[in-house]
């Protein structure tokens, strides 16, 4: 039975015999990424993505499927496409002009105790 | 400056090692974006067909209640599914090819779902044993090591809550009817026990891919125990319901602090996974009708966008 297992979280499916590589992109509608802001006084904050043809439907399609609980006062959605992210193979010299920069943190300074609200 | 193969697999172990989540774009060795996207992808699988035993049920539920509870229940299970597949896109899977490889059989899904649903009864206890099972299963993957999945996992089972304790409260409501109604419920109840505890698979000595699952932190804790948690958690529901489950052999064990319970029918559950359970092929044939018919909605609304654009 060693093609079996309960992966996943509806139980068990089989494991061996299943194609797993990424296939082909077949899909017909663009991806995009969604931000919701859960109330007023927060940030929009990535929840997941999906895909529409339109940035109406992604919007539609966003409160569906993103805010069927009162999770949103307001959706942001944006093509995957129009997204420039930093790559994570050069995370440490990308981040590296803060790494070496202690001095901007408020614990790098030595203040007395005795010395009020600092 | 870029890494080389072993700076990288240093890399991807230290951050499993310290407990720290893989995200998108992260390298990882090619074993684990396969077992993610075999897991992502059947669990979406699972999610949408699942749609369909109690979708059964939508226009002949009982009250006006009840269908405004399945509904927004079946369309949980939808907005799962899509949760699901947008984590597996984050690793290079496509939708439309995922769904192609679900309706053409290479990709499968949660045996449970090729059981029927032959009364209204069962659609409460898929809320309270099948989501109770599905719910064991998914707490721990909240902290699954791949990112895209565990944030999509909080957001399952938080909505998990709410199924389980509306089967569990359409249960009660019968179970509080007439002597007809508690029969349908210990009869839907005789139904689906052993189904459910099949839902954890096959015992440990006989699932030999779980110790590198568990070693790159996608699978937490092993069939066996997620199994045994369940029984624990079921007995004292099925005392406060008043119903019993079908195993003579389920008692108290003082000794082990857990519950014993009897032989799973492994042929059974091999047998529903090979294709042979009573609702395989109209699972698959319903699903695949849903898409064929949807086509020219999709390419409809592709039409329209393209000719906006142009505007």
């Amino acid at each position: 039975m060693s093609d079996l297992t309960a992966e996943g979280g509806h139980g068990a499916v089989p494991l061996e015999g299943v194609p797993a590589a990424p296939g082909p992109i077949k899909h017909d509608w663009p991806l995009y990424e969604v931000f919701v802001r859960g109330k007023r006084g927060l940030n929009h904050v990535h929840v997941g993505s999906l895909h529409a043809a339109d940035d109406v439907m992604a919007l539609h399609h966003a409160r569906d499927l993103y805010t069927r609980r009162n999770e949103g006062v307001s959706i942001w959605v944006v093509r995957a496409a129009d997204i420039t992210a930093s790559s994570p193979d050069e995370k440490d010299p990308f981040f590296a002009p803060s790494g070496d920069k202690v001095y901007r943190h408020p614990t790098f300074y030595d203040i007395p105790e005795d010395v009020p609200h600092i | 400056m870029t890494l080389d193969g072993t700076q990288l697999q240093d890399q991807f172990e230290h951050t499993i090692e310290r407990d720290q989540r893989i995200e998108p774009r992260d390298w990882v060795p090619e074993g684990y974006r396969k077992t993610m996207i075999r897991q992502i992808a059947q669990h979406a699988h699972s999610e949408i067909i699942g749609m369909q035993p109690e979708g059964n049920w939508i226009t002949r539920a009982p009250s006006l209640r009840r269908k405004a509870i399945l509904l927004a229940k079946v369309q949980d299970e939808a907005g799962h599914g899509l949760y699901l597949y947008s984590a597996a896109a984050t690793l290079g899977a496509d939708r439309a090819d995922l769904t192609d490889k679900l309706i053409t059989g290479r990709q499968k899904y949660s045996s449970i779902f090729n059981y029927p649903t032959l009364t209204f009864a069962d659609v409460g206890v898929i809320g309270w044993l099948v989501d109770g099972a599905a719910i064991c299963n998914q707490v721990p993957l909240c902290r699954s090591s791949y990112g895209p999945y565990a944030r999509a996992m909080i957001r399952i089972c938080k909505e998990e809550s709410f199924h389980q304790r509306q089967g569990y409260e359409l249960l009660m409501t019968m179970m509080k009817g007439t002597p007809q109604q508690r029969e349908m419920v210990q009869e839907a109840v005789n139904r689906w026990w052993w189904p459910s505890l099949m839902m954890f698979g096959p015992p440990d000595a006989d699932s030999p891919n779980t110790a590198q699952s568990m070693a790159w932190k996608v699978k937490r804790h092993t069939n066996d125990e997620l199994r045994q948690r369940f029984v624990d958690m079921s007995v004292p529901q099925a005392e406060a319901l008043g119903v019993t489950f079908p195993d003579p052999l389920l008692k108290w064990n003082a000794a082990r602090g857990h519950y014993d319970f009897g032989p799973v029918d492994w042929d059974e559950f091999k047998n529903v996974l090979k294709g042979n359970g009573p609702c395989n092929t109209q699972r698959i044939a319903h699903r695949r009708r849903a898409h064929e018919d949807g086509a020219w909605v999709r390419e409809a609304a592709v039409a329209h966008a393209k000719k906006k654009e142009r505007e």
